[in-house]
């Protein structure tokens, strides 16, 4: 049996969880699937929207322990799930939530646990994942080893939520009783919150210029800014920038800042690592100016220049000139 | 405050990857290293918390002879004196195996704080903090944006995705991931480097290697997604022909 672990906050379920049925559906081969809903008392609308998925049932955690999330509560609940239900693989979807407590649970069970997997592969007869490294400047393809059950997660975007198969009915959702000692959670979150109100609403934006470390000192910023205006574009940026303080937080695209889907995103100076790709390669028409013909992001841009983008944007202003 | 901060020796930013004879793992012989950067924003954090605090910090590190460098820019920068659980399998280990031989290293020492960064620039698997609060029986918090301490408890500023955050609190001794951008990094000053030198590094053997939870069956240049075409020339030119690709085969600008 496939066990995945949905996600959901307030009540509202994380959408990478269909992202991560649909993995499940890929990797099952005929094996039954089940999906965990942990904190479901307050998302009855969750669990009724995940019955619909091609599966054998849903099954609700619910209790202290599970609302609101620790990774405390989160281990102790889902171990004792996890030891009902006896399944030969754990899939989940790789969100902070996940990479906060999913570390925890394969160490407390003594299982193998990989993460932020891309696709699914068969290596003579076994499972293996597939994962970046090096800053996703190589592709590793890994078995995990050791007793079952097994720990995957798997980066956002990497499956399809709308490619996961929907069943004919609704299948049965039941809630699964775990009893966790109160006193072991020595977490206490308080509410979340947004630092500021997003002034900028870079997911509306039709063209995007982003930057990142290649544009080297915050006064080249106006050199960006430049083009972005002869674009029509947003000025975005990669965290590392933002960190930085060289742009406002609320321009950062990628897992920490806004996901972006534009007609036109131009990476000026950006290598491309993971956390920016998931954030923006869902645009339309990818352009990266890059000195570093191997970066990354070149693995995801339809137009691509080798050089150096102080060179390059002045030439490219000129261009534009009408 | 007794702070441990565990660092870890990546490849550089520039470094351009090579494969070994099975392609299972890098030849390490062409590859230079430095500091993993969200671990520099940990060691940094924990400078801060000593500077405000008082007591020490402890750079714990795990991994072959090589690392000795990036324990000495810690001690450059102001850590105290150093844990280096030294072993040469421990340069390809899964986390699992690192957090197992840190937690045998550093259990006796009863660190009031232990911090480390989110995730390393090599394997990138963003679990070996997490594991260690697991071993040593701490509660933790991973993505960590700010720290602060108040007699023995702890609140913290965890990073939730979109631009959301959270406050926790839990009790010391606890074990926290950093995020990058924390705060701003120092570097060493002449007069740090020199005072490193003095430092104390105790060497630990590694236990008994755990056995691997994963195993690396190839390792390869990743597939391209796109077919990306890539546009040659002198600047001027590839500039040219860039805005007319964008204007007649793409149609994003006008």
């Amino acid at each position: 049996m496939i066990l995945v672990i949905a996600e959901q906050r307030a009540g509202k379920l994380n959408r990478a969880s269909w992202e991560t049925i649909a993995a499940a559906q890929q990797l099952a081969a005929g094996r039954p699937i089940v999906i965990a809903l942990p904190g479901a008392a307050g998302a009855q609308g969750a669990s009724a929207e995940l019955a619909a998925a091609d599966v054998k049932e849903v099954v609700t955690i619910d209790g202290p322990a599970v609302e609101p999330y620790t990774p405390d509560g989160y281990t102790a609940a889902l171990k004792a799930a996890i030891d009902q239900l006896s399944p030969e693989i754990v899939l989940l979807p790789h969100t902070y939530q996940t990479r906060d407590f999913a570390p925890k649970l394969a160490a407390r069970m003594d299982r193998a646990l990989i993460t932020d997997a891309t696709a699914i592969k068969s290596a003579g007869g076994d499972p293996a994942f597939v994962r970046p490294m090096f800053q996703g400047k190589l592709t590793a393809d890994v078995v995990p080893q050791g007793p079952s059950p097994h720990f995957v997660t798997f980066q956002i975007g990497a499956f399809r939520a709308d490619q996961a198969a929907r069943g004919a009915s609704a299948v049965p959702v039941r809630a699964i009783p775990v009893s966790v000692d109160a006193s072991s959670v020595r977490q206490k979150p308080e509410a979340p919150f947004q630092e500021a109100k997003q002034a900028v609403d870079l997911s509306q934006a039709e063209r995007i210029v982003s930057v990142g470390r290649g544009i080297k000192e915050q006064s080249n910023i106006p050199l960006a800014q430049q083009l972005a205006d002869a674009l029509h574009a947003e000025l975005a940026a990669s965290r590392p920038i933002c960190d930085s303080g060289w742009l406002p937080m609320e321009r950062q695209v990628g897992s920490s800042g806004q996901t972006v889907a534009p007609k036109l995103y131009l990476a000026l100076g950006i290598s491309g690592a993971i956390q920016h790709l998931v954030g923006m390669k869902g645009a339309n028409t990818i352009v990266a100016i890059n000195k570093d013909a191997d970066a990354p992001i070149f693995e995801v841009a339809d137009y691509g220049i080798v050089g150096d983008l102080f060179e390059i944007v002045p030439a490219l202003l000129a261009a534009l000139k009408p | 405050m007794k702070i441990a901060v565990c660092i870890k020796q990546v490849p550089t930013r520039d470094w351009q990857p090579r494969l070994n004879e099975s392609k299972t793992w890098i030849r390490e012989q062409d590859t230079t290293y430095e500091m993993n950067e969200p671990d520099a924003y940990a060691l940094e954090e924990s400078l801060r918390l000593k500077e405000k605090h008082g007591g020490e910090v402890v750079v714990c590190s795990a991994g072959p002879a090589r690392v000795a460098q990036v324990i000495r820019e810690a001690l450059a920068r102001g850590a105290d004196r150093a844990i280096h659980v030294e072993d040469d399998g421990l340069a390809s280990a899964d986390a699992f195996a690192v957090a197992g031989a840190l937690s045998a290293a550093m259990k006796e020492e009863q660190f009031d704080l232990i911090l480390t960064g989110l995730q390393s620039d090599d394997q990138g698997f963003a679990q070996t903090g997490v594991i260690l609060a697991e071993r040593l029986d701490r509660p933790h918090a991973t993505i960590i944006m700010e720290v602060a301490v108040d007699g023995s408890t702890l609140r913290v500023k965890r990073e939730l995705e979109g631009g959301w955050f959270q406050w926790i609190a839990m009790p010391l001794p606890a074990v926290l991931t950093i995020q990058s951008g924390i705060n701003q990094l120092r570097y060493a000053t002449l007069k740090g480097i020199m005072a490193a030198k003095k430092k104390e590094i105790r060497k630990v053997a590694a236990g008994a290697a755990s056995a691997p939870r994963q195993k690396i069956v190839s390792l390869y240049v990743p597939e391209k997604q796109k077919k990306t075409q890539l546009i040659a020339g002198a600047p001027a030119e590839a500039a040219k022909e860039l805005v007319r690709k964008l204007r007649e085969e793409a149609r994003v600008i006008e």
